[in-house]
């Protein structure tokens, strides 16, 4: 028997040129309107880039599965950079206890013995930034509060030593560049990659955690054998990696829809309560993470077409959550739509398993702003930083008037 | 309210149906581990535990097998006599209590009806390369469910009916076992008394179990609607079968964030404020499930006229 299928479509784009990087928005509406799954010429790879494609391929685990690396790379053809994640880069059965003692490490009703002191230390930030400055202060939103407040309460909840929380970022930037094709990129964080490997492994052992963190809690599973000790620190550095930039990002992305749309603001201060919500449509609106590979398992049809074995496939998560196919008036951040599934933290078995402890650090830090801060406008246009993997900003000039106490 | 329907059922073994069962509409099933049971709602509101005994590969189709209890309250003997192929039967989960932890070496011992959570783990240490080996014991042969499936696997596995051998020779089946081999058992209530004796002189978590207890019955699971009230705004709103309680919040105008909508991600978590949910979740463990005092509204349901939440 012979099936037809329809000739794939072919777009000769680089998602990863500094061009797309500064503005991915025309790229993803050109990969969509293409067609349901396309070919990019440049890298041999497929892609995916709607709602419904993006969130099939993710859930496939069978299919699509993440062990030859969820990078452009293929693990079965090429050495990965590190020792592949226990968690990201792994299929079941091997995924299965990593991912079963994050998630109860992570999970809502562990979180909450931290909520009220992420609260006051958002209070605080807030405070800190606000007392005694006058009646307006500007400041970079980034600098100051989307990095300032996970690097303030995330690596104290894992369990790190104070020394040398700065080589976090640059960690988590490297590899999430290294997600994408060797270019400029990788090549820029390519001479401290061994520095900061080093140090990132070092934080991993259980002598350097403190007894009561996220890092602690994951050695104790292996005292208990729900995992093996020599999985322990791989499954820490999981936390490391993937914890950081991503909700610096996330916040970044909140900052910036909020001083662009003085509606949404008003939302928020009269319903601070939606606090979570907004912190969730930013994610689909900016998709801090935009991209994930998956390598093809045996021939795959989507949409009519094949995607061949071993192939790479690229799903564009920040496209699908803005399909106009799924979402209304997708451009626009929009504090009254219901963002609910949305694709910014993937679908599926390897869904983000921090995605409460990101929800958490956005409700905290919005629930202060709100509540000190009357107006919050741009202060100039922001700056974006270009990743592989991410959407960022460098810098994003804020303007805020404080609320009269 | 979610349904799977009955698309096989075969007599696998005396007293032993196999039923395989899918989504009326062929979508893919929530994803499950070795170890993983489903909770059942049978004719009458009656809920019953079925572990997995199928291929997690198969994305669209779970299988479980049921031994008649005559001594029961009648869930499985209704299995047996009366669902048949088309039929529906409501379900949530999985849940699983029972993991396989990675190991090297594993030693597995089943009685009866306790092989169907082993059946996928002895497939998984194969797959991982793993040391293992199977004890299967049972009444007699033609009691015994899935001896022919697990014949592949050539001596690892050894069948051991009783009217044949006499009881587990556990003492021995354990000797073997080395600082690292992990110990899963499943089976009647003397068999796990048995190997936990047996394994005394181990670490604790070296041996896992699982015990097919009857749960105590909570109320009754229901058909009927019941109201929804949303405590923030005051809003009440009625659930019928065909609305799932987070869409009837919506409805009644309340913002709910959620993602999988099939109660694995979280995401969900209400504060209950008044009446007993129905916990059709992947994600709540026993103690927290009888608190109560939380529910996963994507899946979840009510067992009592009213139900509130804080929303
Ligand atoms: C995690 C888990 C996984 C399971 N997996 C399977 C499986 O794969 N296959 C399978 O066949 N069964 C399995 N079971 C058992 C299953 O859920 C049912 O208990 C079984 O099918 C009998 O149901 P029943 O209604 O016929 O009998 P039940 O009424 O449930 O009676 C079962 C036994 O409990 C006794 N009993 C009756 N009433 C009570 C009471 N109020 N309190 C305590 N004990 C009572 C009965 O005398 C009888 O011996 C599992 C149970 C659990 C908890
Ligand atoms: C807004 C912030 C965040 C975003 C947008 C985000 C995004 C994602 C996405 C898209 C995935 C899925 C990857 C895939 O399918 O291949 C993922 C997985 C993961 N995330 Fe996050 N993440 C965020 C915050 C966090 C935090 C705070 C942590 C740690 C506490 C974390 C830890 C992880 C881990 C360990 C995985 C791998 C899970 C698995 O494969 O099972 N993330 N994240
Ligand atoms: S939306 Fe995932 S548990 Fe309800």
């Amino acid at each position: 028997m012979t099936t037809t299928l329809d000739a794939v479509p072919t777009l000769d784009v680089d998602p990863f040129s500094h061009e797309t990087l500064e503005d991915p928005l025309p790229m993803q509406a050109a990969l969509r309107d293409a067609g349901p799954v396309v070919y990019l010429p440049r890298y041999d790879l497929y892609a995916v880039a709607r709602y419904e494609e993006v969130r099939a391929a993710l859930v496939d685990w069978q299919r699509f599965p993440s062990s030859a690396g969820v990078g452009m790379s293929n693990f079965k053809h090429e050495t990965p950079w590190r020792p592949p994640s226990l968690l990201l880069e792994a299929d079941p059965p091997h995924h299965d206890a990593p991912r079963a003692v994050l998630s109860a490490i992570l999970g809502p009703r562990a979180l909450r013995r931290l909520t009220d002191r992420w609260f006051a230390d958002a209070e605080d930030l807030v405070a800190g930034l606000l007392d005694g400055r006058g009646d307006v202060v500007e400041l970079d939103g980034m600098t100051a509060l989307a990095e300032a407040f996970p690097l303030r309460v995330f690596p104290d909840a894992v369990g790190l030593p104070a020394e040398g929380r700065e080589h976090l970022l640059p960690y988590g930037d490297h590899a999430f560049n290294a997600f994408g094709p060797s270019n400029d990129l990788v090549a820029k964080g390519a001479p401290r990659v061994g520095e900061l490997s080093a140090w990132v492994a070092s934080q991993c052992a259980r002598e350097v955690l403190s007894d009561d963190g996220f890092g602690a809690a994951i050695w104790a599973a292996s005292d208990r054998g729900d995992i093996t000790p020599a999985q322990a620190p791989l499954i820490v550095r999981s936390l490391l990696t993937a914890g950081v930039d991503t909700t610096v990002h996330g916040l970044g992305a909140v900052l910036h829809g909020l001083a662009t749309h003085p509606d949404a603001w008003a939302t928020l201060r009269a319903r601070p309560e939606r606090a979570r919500v907004a912190f969730d449509e930013a994610v689909r609106w900016q998709s801090p993470v935009q991209t994930f590979f998956r390598t093809a398992e045996g021939e795959v049809p989507i949409g009519g077409t094949v995607v061949p074995a071993d192939h790479k496939i690229l799903m564009f998560l920040g496209a699908a959550n803005r399909d106009p196919r799924h979402w209304h008036d997708p451009d626009r951040f929009d504090l009254d739509r219901d963002p609910s599934g949305h694709v910014g933290y993937g679908m599926g078995l390897h869904q983000c398993v921090g995605q409460h402890v990101a929800r958490l650090e956005g409700a905290a830090l919005l629930t202060a702003l709100a509540r000190r801060v009357e107006r919050i406008e741009p202060a100039a246009a922001p700056t974006r930083h270009h990743n592989n993997t991410m959407r960022a900003f460098a810098a994003l000039p804020l303007r805020l008037t404080p609320a009269r106490a | 309210m979610d349904r799977l329907v009955v698309q096989g059922k075969t007599q696998v073994a005396e007293g032993v149906v196999a039923l395989v069962l899918a989504r009326p509409d062929g979508g893919r099933l929530p994803d499950w581990a070795p170890g993983a049971h489903v909770d059942l709602t049978l004719a009458s509101g009656a809920t019953r535990q079925y572990s997995l005994c199928g291929d997690r590969w198969d994305a669209h189709t779970y299988r479980v097998a049921v031994l008649r209890e005559p001594d029961g309250r009648g869930g499985s003997a209704y299995v047996h006599d009366e669902l048949a192929v088309g039929d529906t039967v409501g379900f949530g989960g999985p849940r699983n209590h029972f993991a396989l932890v990675p190991s090297t070496r594993y030693l597995f011992v089943a009685g009866g009806i306790g092989i169907t959570p082993l059946l996928p783990m002895v497939h998984q240490a194969d797959l991982v390369g793993a040391d293992w080996a199977l004890l299967y014991g049972g009444r007699s042969r033609g009691t015994m469910a899935f001896a022919d499936e697990l014949a592949r696997h050539g001596d690892r596995v050894t069948v051991h009916p009783q009217d044949e051998g006499g009881l587990l020779p556990l003492a021995a089946f354990v000797a073997g076992a080395d600082e690292g081999t992990v110990v899963y058992c499943c089976g009647p209530a003397p068999l796990l008394a048995a190997i936990e004796d047996a394994t005394a002189h181990r670490p604790r978590h070296l041996l896992r179990t699982e015990r097919f207890v009857a749960a105590d019955l909570g109320a009754p699971v229901r058909d009927e609607p019941f109201v929804l009230e949303l405590a923030r705004s005051g809003a009440t709103v009625t659930v019928g079968p065909e609305l799932s309680v987070l869409e009837a919040a919506r409805r009644a105008g309340a913002t709910a964030l959620s993602s999988c909508e099939q109660g694995t991600c979280g995401t969900c978590e209400t504060p209950v404020l008044a009446g007993v949910p129905d916990h059709r979740d992947s994600i709540l463990a026993d103690h927290e499930r009888a608190a109560g005092d939380c529910l996963f509204p994507c899946v979840s349901r009510s067992c009592t006229d009213r139900l509130v939440l804080d929303l």
